[in-house]
């Protein structure tokens, strides 16, 4: 065991990799001579060479499309879109080719593709450096999308990722970078894509969340229960899709009130279909209202700091619906 | 037989042989009977989309053949079903994808028609977004390098296509990294209605490779000789390890767009009909005529047994088992879960 910070993690779990199989090769904006503007390939190209470590011309969609050419000949790419919200010209290759290469050749072809890319707000990034993008992916059946938010996940799930025949958005909080620490086992193990993980046990009311509100979640989860005995179930989803209805459904079912919690607009989010999942499958076991905590609806987050907080999910408002459906 | 020592001979220089010269000949023949044969079965209501090839034949099979099939990868658009014959699709395969049934290489009946892809031939499955399968062929390309293979891999698309973002991004990046690929684009002066002065503000779209860092060549497209010729030239560079090349082959497409179009409402009857004046595999008969590998009576009976051959393929196709309509889940995810 090694305490890490989630970027470490990202780090070391990745050089690993390319140590270990020469077919991994990463490529990106500024990750060879930088070593990322995060620092996640720090290092990289001193170690593994200006070929397997590849600083692309700027343009995102040709980062997506070349490395699906190169996952069609053999290689094992991991693709680093600097910020997510970068991402958008880069849709057409992830949406129309990535995701629909083995359904379209009926299984001839796959895309071992794995995209890398820092998300997310909470860090004076504005508009155009806070963006949540998992639900524009997570609606498309053919790319996998994660989204590990603890050192431990963020090492078996990459690891994953990097063993699965088809394409995965690897999404990394990037508040939680340098944020969030935890111990990573220093052997080898994955964490499977497509399972969530019920990070705090409980009885009176499952939260659902993912990303940095899990950490939030967590938080208000341990004040409610200190103050008033509350004991809330934290399921942290960490695939979006394909997403662990049975681990939702089975916390849902047991503690007969359901909240979630997620950081991107609110409408048509991720939490969207969650929220749905649950009144389509486990209606009659509930004792409360379905509640939903999401940013809102306003085109994205802004950058002076009360607005910033104006868009946040922050720990006391969490905390106090988490209060107020335990009541129920 | 062995050909006339004229004056004519283009062939020979070019290193290829009177095998060849027929191969390719049929090749072409083929692509034009299937062609014939798809907008007839369109008109009867069997088929529900077509895309022609006439016109296209002389370019795309040239530049297909000096390609070593096997080994280099052929990374197409919708309109290179003559491409896709040079590199071993079947005319039977073709039918197979035009009535979308299980058997279709392509795609198993999932993909419109001419959407090419096999992995078994090193034909890269392709969509129907413009210009998306360029940035492929540079990633095979740069793949193929960090391999450490001597193999070469070629894109074929339309004059619009090089109006596309992923167009640019991905010469771009095979300019930097002097990849072993060879973009071709058939120009046929039309982007369905648009013509290239609506498409661009130069004249030549090879003109555009100086920009990116290497050699760009524009041929008659109709011509098979020019056309393969180039082709050659820059699968040896590629080969040898000197970068790319972008060949801009100026041909014309004789039908519409698709069997959806009606191209009467853009360009002149007038028009067409002078570039059927042109039609390559014309040409391309009259010089093996006239280097005594073909006459008159030979051109009639291969196009009768080529004939005889599609349409033979057109009913095994139509013959042949729809998919399941369960089958339409199938393969969203790898099904055996594993990384090969």
């Amino acid at each position: 065991m090694t305490e890490k910070n989630i970027v470490q993690t990202v780090h070391d779990t990745l050089w690993d990799e390319m140590k270990a199989d020469e077919r991994v090769l990463v490529l990106g904006e500024d990750v060879g001579a930088r070593g990322g503007v995060f620092r996640a390939t720090a290092d990289f190209m001193q170690e593994f060479g200006e070929q397997r470590v590849l600083d692309t011309p700027l343009a995102e969609s040709g980062i997506v499309g070349v490395a699906i050419g190169m996952a069609l000949h053999g290689l094992l790419p991991v693709a680093e879109i600097q910020f997510a919200d970068f991402i958008h010209p880069a849709f057409d290759q992830i949406v129309s080719e990535a995701a629909r290469i083995r359904y379209r050749s009926n299984g001839d072809f796959g895309v071992p593709l794995v995209i890398r890319a820092p998300y997310g707000g909470g860090v004076h990034g504005a508009l155009y450096h806070s963006q949540c993008i998992e639900t524009f992916y997570g609606h498309v059946p053919g790319i996998k999308v994660v989204v590990p938010s603890t050192p431990h996940d963020v090492k078996g799930m990459l690891r994953a990722a990097l063993r699965d025949p088809d394409p995965v958005l690897f999404l990394e909080h990037k508040k939680t970078y340098r944020l969030i620490k935890g111990e990573v086992p220093d052997e080898d193990y994955e964490v499977p894509i497509g399972k969530a993980d019920v990070k705090r046990e409980g009885t009176d009311l499952s939260c659902i969340t993912y990303g940095l509100m899990l950490h939030l979640c967590l938080e208000a989860a341990a004040k409610l229960e200190e103050e008033d005995g509350v004991k809330v179930e934290v399921v942290d989803v960490r695939t979006i899709n394909p997403l662990d209805k049975e681990t939702i459904l089975e916390s849902v079912r047991k503690t007969g009130k359901a909240m979630v919690v997620y950081e991107d607009n609110r409408t048509y989010g991720a939490g969207a279909e969650i929220v749905a999942t649950i009144a389509e499958e486990a209606m009659f076991d509930l004792d409360g209202p379905l509640v939903r905590i999401a940013g809102p609806d306003i085109p994205a987050m802004p950058f002076a700091g009360p607005l910033e907080h104006y868009y946040m999910p922050d720990v006391e408002g969490i905390h106090a619906a988490m209060k107020e459906l335990a009541e129920f | 037989m062995a050909t006339k020592a004229t004056q004519a001979d283009r062939h020979s220089e070019l290193g290829l042989s009177e095998d060849d010269l027929m191969a390719m000949y049929r090749t072409m023949v083929e692509a034009r009977l299937c062609d014939e044969a798809q907008f007839r079965l369109n008109r009867q209501g069997k088929a529900p989309f077509v895309v022609p090839v006439s016109g296209h034949e002389a370019c795309q099979v040239a530049t297909a053949w000096p390609m070593e099939k096997g080994r280099d990868i052929f990374v197409p658009y919708y309109r290179d079903l003559a491409v896709c014959l040079a590199a071993g699709m079947t005319p039977k395969d073709v039918f197979l994808g035009v009535f979308g049934k299980a058997d279709d290489p392509s795609s198993g009946g999932r993909q419109m028609p001419a959407h090419w892809g096999s992995r078994r031939l090193g034909i890269i499955t392709g969509s129907s977004p413009i210009a998306t399968q360029i940035p492929h062929a540079s990633g095979i390309a740069y793949a193929m390098k960090v391999r450490g293979e001597e193999s070469v891999v070629a894109s074929w698309f339309g004059d619009g296509a090089t109006s596309e973002g992923d167009w640019h991004e991905a010469l771009n990046f095979a300019g930097i990294h002097k990849l072993p690929v060879v973009f071709i684009c058939e120009n046929n002066l039309y982007a369905i209605s648009v013509p290239l002065s609506k498409q661009m503000g130069v004249t030549n779209v090879s003109v555009r490779a100086e920009g990116y860092g290497f050699e760009g060549v524009t041929v008659d497209g109709n011509d098979v000789f020019a056309s393969y010729e180039a082709m050659k030239d820059a699968v040896e560079r590629a080969r040898a390890g000197d970068g790319p090349t972008l060949i801009e082959c100026m041909t014309y497409r004789i039908h519409p767009h698709t069997s959806d179009d009606d191209d009467r409402t853009y360009r002149s009857r007038e028009e067409v009909e002078e570039w059927k004046k042109k039609d390559p595999i014309a040409g391309f008969g009259a010089y093996l005529t006239e280097v005594g590998l073909l006459s008159e009576d030979k051109i009639e009976s291969l196009r009768t047994e080529i004939k005889d051959e599609v349409d033979k393929a057109v009913q095994e196709a139509w013959d042949a088992a729809d998919p399941e309509p369960e089958s339409a889940a199938r393969h969203v995810w790898a099904e055996d879960g594993e990384l090969s």
